[in-house]
């Protein structure tokens, strides 16, 4: 067994070998640009990106006309979510998201706020999923975008995206969700989903970084986005800029693979995380899983030891890649706001630990993981004044604690 | 982040770790921090009744492995100071000696008021028993 252990697939992934096979003739032998209309290297080119288009688009139940390629998934939820505000600005100016998004959706939303648009924060429940009454209630004469993510990128939460996709139907508003986390992990499929508008990043599964796809929904009804970026007018004048035709050969290629090995793979990440789960429970009182068991990705599990930090925890498995929600590890000194919107306290966001568990990961890793883990949160307790006080019978939470 | 050789020491090899009797009359408890801002750190003094020296430091602390390193090593310079000579620490002593970067200086900050807490806390108590005898001359800081 090789250390460090990677143990954080929510962030990335490493690019499967045959991805990259799939991928290298076209950084030197096949370089022409899916553009040139007029010579073999553009003709070599823009088949292997319809062969990609292909491949994507049967991962997610869609047509190959609907795939977008875009530099990722940042840049496919801004173009949705920006190119419909704009695009139908005249039908309306109410946009409906959900606390827990990841930043590229919440700021881009903010973003428009400051240009004039309302946007609705819909809260979630204990168990990370959003209440779809109050979605409904949320929904105005005015509303033209609901968007909602496939699944949590910190605690793997599903939402009910295809009763999500319904409501807007019934509505008459488009449903944008951003499936980065959830697409080649479960089944996504935007006619079943209702989806009118997804974001799809390659890095997630094991692809390379710095390639991403937008779908747009041609038919039922036909979504129409104004462009971002001006330019070439690329990808049915939605996206311009050349495509990188390498990347999207790597995209492609991974989303076959995955579309082939699914339900192998789920059995196995599932069985892993499982028994991650089970020898950490075995081993340890007070440990808490956050977020729904029940509606939750095959490979992720988000726990919060308590009466541990979680940098602390992290700095004692230092052989093994995951992150925290603890606000020491993050750039703005916050623990975590997904793990806050679930109406958690900080101390037990502080105390969190992400597992993602990925295709190239062993048994034996996991079984090192657990046992370490099991060994630093007890010798971490030892050292806790926290841990003391709570083994002395005192609650903590009625603690006149002194700080500023 | 990269953390100093110092800090991995102290985080691997904390030093003092425990409690002491916090309702002895010489023993001082400072406990800081909260558990909603991911730090809380308990240190004590025992103090010498003869001499006045600290002759035992303990601690133990909820926190990063910056905090947790502040704090063992308050321990290790508190034993042997008088109780005026603790109060002398400084936390920018502390940020020099473990190479703490600027995202973890109030840990050192946390860790000189827990010596400070300790040590209030300590002279409350002789405060309280010599009152009687003497006029205190000591305050709480």
């Amino acid at each position: 067994m090789k250390t460090p252990i990677y143990l954080d697939n929510h962030a990335t992934t490493r690019v499967d070998p045959r991805v990259l096979d799939a991928m290298l003739p076209y950084f030197t032998e096949y370089f022409g640009n899916a553009a040139s209309r007029n010579h073999e290297f553009g003709w070599v080119a823009e088949q292997a990106v319809d062969k990609a288009r292909k491949q994507i688009a049967d991962l997610i139940g869609a047509t190959a006309k609907e795939i977008i390629f875009t530099s990722g998934a940042t840049e496919s939820n801004n173009l949705a979510i920006k190119g419909v505000a704009e695009m139908y600005a005249e039908k309306g100016n109410h946009i409906i998201t959900e606390a827990t998004e990841h930043k590229a959706v919440l700021d881009t939303c903010k973003k428009l706020e400051k240009m004039g648009y309302r946007v609705t924060y819909l809260p979630v429940m204990g168990d990370g999923l959003i209440d779809l009454d109050m979605l409904r209630e949320s929904i105005t004469d005015k509303t033209i975008l609901v968007t909602i993510m496939y699944a949590n990128n910190e605690i793997g939460v599903i939402q009910p995206v295809a009763e999500i996709g319904k409501i807007c139907r019934e509505r008459g508003v488009l449903f944008h969700t951003d499936g980065v986390q959830a697409i080649g992990k479960v089944p996504v499929d935007v006619n079943k989903d209702n989806i009118d508008i997804m974001s799809i990043t390659a890095h997630k599964l094991y692809g390379p970084k710095g390639v991403g796809a937008l779908y747009v929904r041609r038919k039922n009804p036909r979504v129409q986005i104004t462009a971002q970026m001006d330019g070439g007018g690329h990808e049915r004048g939605m996206r311009s800029g050349t495509l990188n035709v390498p990347g999207i050969v790597g995209l492609g290629e991974a989303c076959a693979i995955c579309q082939r090995e699914m339900p192998e793979e789920t059995k196995r990440l599932m069985y892993l995380r499982d028994k991650l789960r089970s020898k950490l429970e075995a081993g340890l009182d007070e440990i808490y899983l956050n977020g729904s068991w029940e509606h939750r990705l095959p490979h992720s599990l988000n726990m919060s030891f308590a009466y541990v930090e979680g940098e602390s925890l992290l700095m004692g498995i230092n052989d093994v890649a995951v992150s925290s929600g603890s606000a020491c590890t993050s750039a703005t000194l916050e623990p975590s706001y997904v793990l806050k919107a679930l109406g958690l306290g900080d101390d037990i966001a502080h105390s969190s630990i992400r597992f993602g568990i990925g295709r190239f990961n062993t048994e034996e890793e996991i079984d090192y993981v657990a046992d370490k883990l099991v060994d630093v949160v007890r010798k971490l307790r030892e050292l806790s004044p926290l841990y003391e006080m709570a083994k002395e019978g005192i609650d903590l939470s009625k603690v006149q604690w002194a700080h500023d | 982040m990269a953390y100093s050789d110092k800090v991995l020491d102290h985080y691997n090899n904390p030093r003092n770790v425990g409690s002491l009797d916090k309702k002895a009359p010489n023993v001082g408890t400072g406990m800081v921090g909260a558990p909603e801002c991911g730090d809380v750190m308990k240190l004590q003094i025992k103090v010498n009744d003869e001499n006045g020296i600290i002759e035992d430091a303990k601690f133990k602390t909820f926190g990063c492995g910056s905090a947790i390193a502040s704090s063992s090593l308050a321990t290790e310079w508190l034993k042997g100071k008088t109780v005026d000579e603790a109060l002398k620490i400084k936390n920018t002593d502390i940020v020099n000696e473990l190479s703490l970067p600027p995202v973890k200086i109030h840990c050192s900050v946390l860790a000189e008021d827990a010596i400070k807490a300790a040590i209030g806390d300590y002279r409350a108590k002789q405060g309280a028993k010599t009152q009687q005898q003497v006029p205190a001359e000591q305050t709480v800081a």
